[in-house]
């Protein structure tokens, strides 16, 4: 199989007939290039909606109160319920298995902000120094709320880009300054960008301790915020979050006695459940990638057949005048597989490779929001061409096998 | 060296069965040289090629160097037709995208021969056809009578011991014709067994035994007067 003589024989052969060669080598390396670059726009279209996706917490769940809308254990309708510090901190220590960052929030949806001769409408959020990472906020100045400032009742304010532009205009230095918030004093500690935009960066946080205190709500609180920790596989994610939810709904009905079925008294929102759909779409779109991915490696595979069908046919009479030369039927079928996996192999891997270096060098310049690394697995194209030249190879086996054994002056005739 | 008994050979056609060799018994001693003669149809070629294993008889038997030629596998058939036999064809078959010098040495490449042996044994015969200047041309830049003595130098290239022909000279004019079977009628000289086929007298009294085949069976077997061929070059 490996002796050089017989490999100078088939480099001759393929020398020698530089168009079947060309051909047969176009047609493969373009099957793997055209894959190479389907997998790869799959992957950048994936990569992109993952990573507008990935701008806020994916694994968010929030519980909010409402109004009882169901009679339950002796109890009316039209209960407004309320949750407070206390269903913060039992619901931590129940569950801390499986969450990342967690806050309790009050909010006031309008303060009254003035400084000096500034003055604006912006929310309030009092919330725990983890809500930085909930919302994705990242501080461009000074710093987030910490610790202490919930312990010692600071009166300390992170303010939001948008605040910051609007009421500070032409301060130089921001950190340290005196903002009146529905008329408290608060010193600035820190600016804070989100990527949700104007939207998110128009509020303000301080702690969650001072907001109850200046609004005088004593340990109530709005709601209550969680991430869970991150899980590489998504249906575990779904899953597990289900879980936390249930949970925590089961814990928050019992302790506030909220009917198992009123969904007017307790919102949970889970992020997650949006994140699916999102995820959905993505598979599909990389389902159909593979699958056109797919179809394009059958039809190099039959193309390749093919290919390999008309080489042999076209050969019988070469096949038959060799066989009288005395080829023995095996120097024949080796000679037509070798020259076959020959040609796939440094065509395929020319495609391949052709395929990679497009995305290397093109790819970065058609990066868009919605269109990120356009990258392709090299395993799954080695994967690739490694089904293609055994296909290759198997489909020039059958009919090489079978020209091998007739008897040559069948072969001499065929022309 | 050849030694054939009773053989029968039909072709099969749909449902009818053509009968081409009705019975032949035929013998050729070593240093023989024979044509083989015979209306269109009467089976020549048929003949001709189960001599070089290129075909297989249905029943009778062949002997060629006292090797019985029976039931054998295409591996076997391609050894004995390698170390035995030396074909020529009316339609020359050379391969088309290789030069002389490489058709001539490609049955020396199915004897395991190295590159440069067979490099040098190929162009020792490619001179004794007269071609040596023309080793690195393609068939296609050759005329006929060049191609058949390429065809006959890659016959012989490989030893064997019968040359077998098939109308060598049937795509040939008159004088090339001539030309060739001056070259054959030195092999043979040389004391190799030679059998041709051919329909033309003129060829076959340039031989030393004419047979002739009618319906599939020997209708004559006589010598003959060599003529050579160099008497009309
Ligand atoms: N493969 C085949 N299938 C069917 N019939 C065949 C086959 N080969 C030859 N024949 C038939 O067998 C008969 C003998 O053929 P053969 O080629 O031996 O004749 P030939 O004497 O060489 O004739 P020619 O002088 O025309 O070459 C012919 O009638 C031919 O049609
Ligand atoms: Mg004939």
């Amino acid at each position: 199989m490996f002796s050089i003589e017989r490999w100078q024989e088939i480099f001759e052969g393929l020398f020698k007939n530089k168009l079947r060669t060309v051909l047969t080598g176009v047609s493969v390396a373009s099957g793997i290039f055209i894959l190479v670059i389907l997998l790869g726009a799959g992957n950048g279209i994936q990569n992109g909606i993952q990573k507008q996706f990935e701008q806020d917490a994916v694994n968010r769940i929030s519980v909010w109160p409402g109004i009882t809308q169901k009679e339950y254990n002796g109890l009316g309708i039209g209960r407004e319920i309320q949750l407070h510090n206390s269903d913060y901190t039992t619901a931590l220590t129940l569950l801390s298995d499986h969450i990342e960052y967690k806050s309790a929030v009050y909010s006031v949806w309008s303060g009254n902000m003035v400084f000096k001769k500034e003055t604006g409408t912006y929310r309030v959020e009092g919330v725990h120094p983890d809500y930085q990472f909930i919302e994705n906020a990242s501080i461009v100045k000074g710093r987030f709320l910490n610790q202490s400032d919930i312990a010692n009742y600071e009166k300390h304010v992170v303010i939001g880009q948008k605040v910051a532009n609007d009421l500070f205009k032409g301060e130089e230095e921001l950190l340290g300054q005196e903002l009146s918030i529905s008329g408290t004093i608060y010193k600035v500690i820190g600016v804070f960008t989100d990527p949700g935009g104007e939207r998110e960066e128009s509020r303000v946080y301080i702690p969650i301790s001072t907001a109850q205190r200046a609004y005088s709500a004593g340990d109530k609180i709005r709601s209550i915020v969680f991430t869970l920790k991150r899980n590489a596989d998504f249906d575990n994610a779904v899953a597990e979050s289900h879980e936390f939810t249930q949970k925590l709904e089961t814990f928050l009905r019992a302790r506030h006695t909220i009917a198992p079925d009123d969904k007017g008294a307790l919102h949970i929102n889970n992020s997650l459940d949006q994140a699916k759909n999102i995820y959905i779409i993505t598979g599909g779109v990389k389902a159909f990638f593979w699958f056109v991915g797919i179809c394009t490696i059958i039809a190099g595979v039959v193309g390749v057949g093919n290919i390999m069908l008309i080489i042999v046919k076209e050969r019988t009479k070469e096949i038959g005048i060799r066989k009288a030369l005395g080829a023995s039927p095996f120097s024949i079928i080796s000679m037509i597989l070798q020259e076959a996996v020959f040609i796939t192999v440094v065509a395929g891997f020319s495609g391949l490779v052709f395929g990679l270096l497009v995305w290397e060098f093109v790819g970065p310049s058609i990066e868009t929001d919605f269109f990120t690394r356009p990258e392709v697995d090299f395993n799954v194209a080695i994967t690739t061409l490694v089904i293609l030249v055994v296909a290759g190879a198997f489909a020039g086996f059958v009919p090489a096998y079978r020209a091998a054994k007739i008897r040559p002056i069948i072969a001499l005739r065929g022309d | 060296m050849i030694e054939i008994k009773d053989l029968h050979k039909s072709y099969q056609m749909g449902k009818n069965s053509l009968h081409v060799l009705k019975g032949i018994d035929f013998t050729v001693k070593e240093g023989e040289f024979v044509s083989i003669m015979g209306s269109s149809g009467s089976g020549k070629s048929t003949l001709l090629n189960i001599i070089g294993i290129l075909d297989e008889a249905d029943s009778g038997t062949y002997t060629l160097d006292s090797v019985p030629i029976k039931n054998l596998n295409e591996t076997i058939a391609s050894r004995y037709r390698n170390k035995f036999l030396g074909f020529v064809f009316q339609s020359f078959n050379l391969i088309n995208y290789k030069s002389a010098l490489d058709n001539v040495a490609l049955p020396l490449y199915y004897q395991g021969v190295g590159r440069k042996e067979r490099m040098e044994r190929s162009m020792y015969y490619l001179e004794k056809v007269g071609l040596a200047n023309w080793a690195k041309h393609l068939p296609s830049e050759m005329s006929g009578g060049q191609k058949q003595r390429v065809a006959i130098a890659r016959a012989l290239a490989a030893d064997p011991k019968v040359l077998l022909a098939d109308e060598p000279t049937g795509a040939l004019d008159t004088k090339t014709s001539y030309e060739v079977m001056e070259l054959i009628q030195q092999i043979n000289d040389e004391g190799k067994t030679v059998l041709i086929v051919t329909h033309e007298s003129d060829i076959a009294e340039m031989t030393k035994r004419i047979v002739f085949l009618k319906d599939g069976q020997i209708e004559s077997d006589k010598p003959v007067n060599q003529v050579r061929a160099s008497e009309y070059v």
